[in-house]
């Protein structure tokens, strides 16, 4: 990266470098490793309801964590929510992509529309799911439409079994986020050469699956592996919708959730919080590694 | 039916809609898009609807598609119930969301030049310290930077709110990129006639760059306005709340009317819908040029 320039000697580089550089390195050391590692001094201590160390306990706050009910019981309610949400997320982004590159009139219409929900916040969409859609009496919107097919009203968001409080916090986010996710496939559609597809015509390929399975989909792959790695990773940070649909909750509790709870909601543990914390991150830094590993590595840039 | 947008997407073979499976799909594709249309806009619809209604006309027993009669009174009731800051919020959001993306733009972009163009022996290692933050996750970060920020007793500021989310390592990696393949003539030139890096950067490669600025600024803007986590644990009195933190309060402290709150709604998505009908050409690029938005 250092390359000559002809101009300043080299004491006037070094300076303009700092000058340019120097403002953001101070705050990303303040403001992102600081952390951290205040964080990790304070994952080995006791710190209740203060940030400063109090009291020396070794590993006992990770295998606190690691004992935890509530803490495993978030990952396993996060691990069932990835499991819904990114098959989910994938097959439909990839779907409405496909609908919008093929239609021939007002595609600039559909794509707006699609990726207008992203414009709204995890917290405006919760609130109308909770309050308009998905309220559990018999003014809300889906309890009306299961009413015109005789069926009884569900309390959408209450109801532990069934497990019905699924299908609000799943379908609030692909509302939010499927119109992300079909820009990204559109524009890996778009580089798709369009010479591939004469070639496949001429050699007799039938359109529609045929072309999308040897065409298509090959080409697509480094845009597939990105919106994979992308949404996982955004799965695992799951806050805003589960706290303002369900709140604090013990039946549907992501990590982010619960370590809030902990560390800044009634009891305020930053030692535990610290060290929940650091394994969470951990574990995602993990599975991206994983996945690289799996699908390709550096693909998820381009 | 020609359409004016340039394309390269999938050309139709010759004769295929012609075929009467061809048809069919055709017409399946249709169906499936208007469903979609409708299920993408009707969460607006209600908001609207919601926000313009009577009390009585949403917990009527019996839903309708339209209210009754249009109540434009409710902007009023809400701005003048002094049981809810909303305007407060509303104000605080503003800030927090120009000053954060400005912030953040010009932090970054200035440290991206630096990476991208200026000679330094050791700038690898900075650029690679810069590097290393993106592998660890936003979110869960929260924790560690609220112990730093309290103790600096930035907790319930707006300082607190918007400093600690200016240093953004992947907007700065983006800014490198991009000023990587900014072309050198054009920076040669003004080096020629006297300028320094200083000058070449804001005479030269910002105004040159603008439409990348717009990119950039577009997504943080929208991402500012609607973060949640960070503003719910900084801002602990009502006076620092967001506008996102005021509405989730509302919901389950209940103090408010829902037609009041769905007013609220609509007032806090109608700067973005804005900036989404104005630029989104930017948000696209944005968007498939970072393929993140956080």
């Amino acid at each position: 990266m250092s390359r000559r320039t002809t101009s300043t000697g080299i004491a006037g580089t070094t300076w303009s470098f700092w000058l340019f550089v120097g403002p953001f390195v101070i705050g990303l050391l303040i403001f992102s490793y600081l952390p951290i590692l205040w964080s990790l001094v304070l994952s080995f201590f006791e710190a209740q309801n203060t940030v400063t160390p109090t009291k020396f306990v070794g590993v006992q706050n990770y295998v606190d964590m690691l004992t935890d009910d509530n803490f495993l019981s978030s990952l396993g309610t996060f691990s069932v929510f990835a499991l819904f949400i990114v098959p989910l997320t994938f097959v439909l982004s990839l779907a409405l992509a496909l609908l919008v590159n093929q239609v021939k009139v007002a595609r600039a219409f559909f794509r707006s529309v699609f990726f207008l929900p992203t414009a709204c916040s995890y917290v405006v969409a919760s609130l109308i799911w909770k309050l308009s859609i998905f309220n559990g009496v018999r003014f809300g919107l889906a309890n009306t439409v299961l009413g015109w097919f005789g069926i009884e009203q569900i309390a959408w968001l209450s109801t532990v079994d069934p497990p019905w409080y699924w299908i609000p916090i799943i379908t609030v986010r692909l509302w939010l986020q499927l119109g992300f996710y079909m820009i990204l496939f559109i524009a890996g559609l778009q580089r798709i050469s369009p010479a591939l597809y004469e070639a496949a015509y001429v050699d007799g390929a039938k359109p529609g699956w045929q072309v999308f399975r040897h065409i298509t989909w090959p080409q697509l792959r480094a845009t597939a592996v990105a919106v994979l790695i992308l949404n996982l990773i955004a799965a695992y940070q799951a806050f805003d919708e589960f706290y303002n649909l369900l709140g604090n909750v013990n039946f549907a509790r992501p990590p982010l959730v619960y370590l809030y709870g902990i560390s800044l909601g009634t009891i305020q543990d930053l030692g535990r919080g610290s060290a929940g914390a650091l394994i969470l991150a951990a574990i995602i830094m993990l599975v991206t590694l994983l996945q690289n590993k799996i699908f390709g590595f550096g693909k998820a840039g381009d | 039916m020609a359409t004016a947008e340039r394309t390269t997407g999938t050309p139709q073979p010759i004769g295929y809609s012609r075929t009467g499976l061809g048809r069919i799909t055709q017409g399946l594709r249709w169906v499936a898009l208007a469903i979609a249309v409708v299920l993408f806009l009707l969460p607006f619809y209600l908001v609207l609807r919601n926000a313009l209604a009577t009390e009585a006309d949403i917990t009527a027993p019996d839903w309708t598609l339209f209210p009754k009669d249009l109540q434009w009174g409710n902007v009023s009731e809400l701005f003048n119930d002094e049981s809810v800051p909303i305007a407060r919020a509303l104000w605080n959001s503003a800030v927090v969301g120009v000053l954060g993306t400005g912030g953040q733009l010009l932090l970054a972009s200035m440290a991206g030049y630096g990476l991208a163009r200026i000679p330094y022996r050791h700038a690898d290692k900075v650029f690679y310290a810069v590097v290393a933050t993106l592998m660890i996750p936003g979110a869960v970060t929260f924790i560690p930077t609220f112990i730093v920020v309290s103790s600096l007793g930035w907790v319930s500021s707006l300082r607190g709110l918007i400093i600690p989310t200016l240093f953004s390592g992947f907007a700065a990696f983006l800014f490198r990129q991009y000023f990587l393949s900014f072309p050198r003539e054009l920076e040669e030139a003004a080096r020629v006639d006297g300028a320094g890096h200083f000058g070449t950067f804001w005479r030269i490669v910002v105004p040159n760059s603008l439409p990348f600025f717009a990119a950039i600024a577009a997504i943080t803007f929208i991402g500012n306005w609607n973060s949640f986590l960070w503003p719910l644990v900084i801002g602990q009195d009502s006076s620092s709340w967001t506008i996102q933190v005021a509405l989730s309060t509302f919901v389950t402290a209940q103090t408010i009317n829902i037609h009041e709150l769905f007013m609220a709604v609509a007032v806090s998505i109608l700067p973005l819908v804005l900036i989404f009908a104005f630029l989104q050409r930017y948000l696209i690029q944005g968007v498939t040029q970072s393929g993140i938005k956080d």
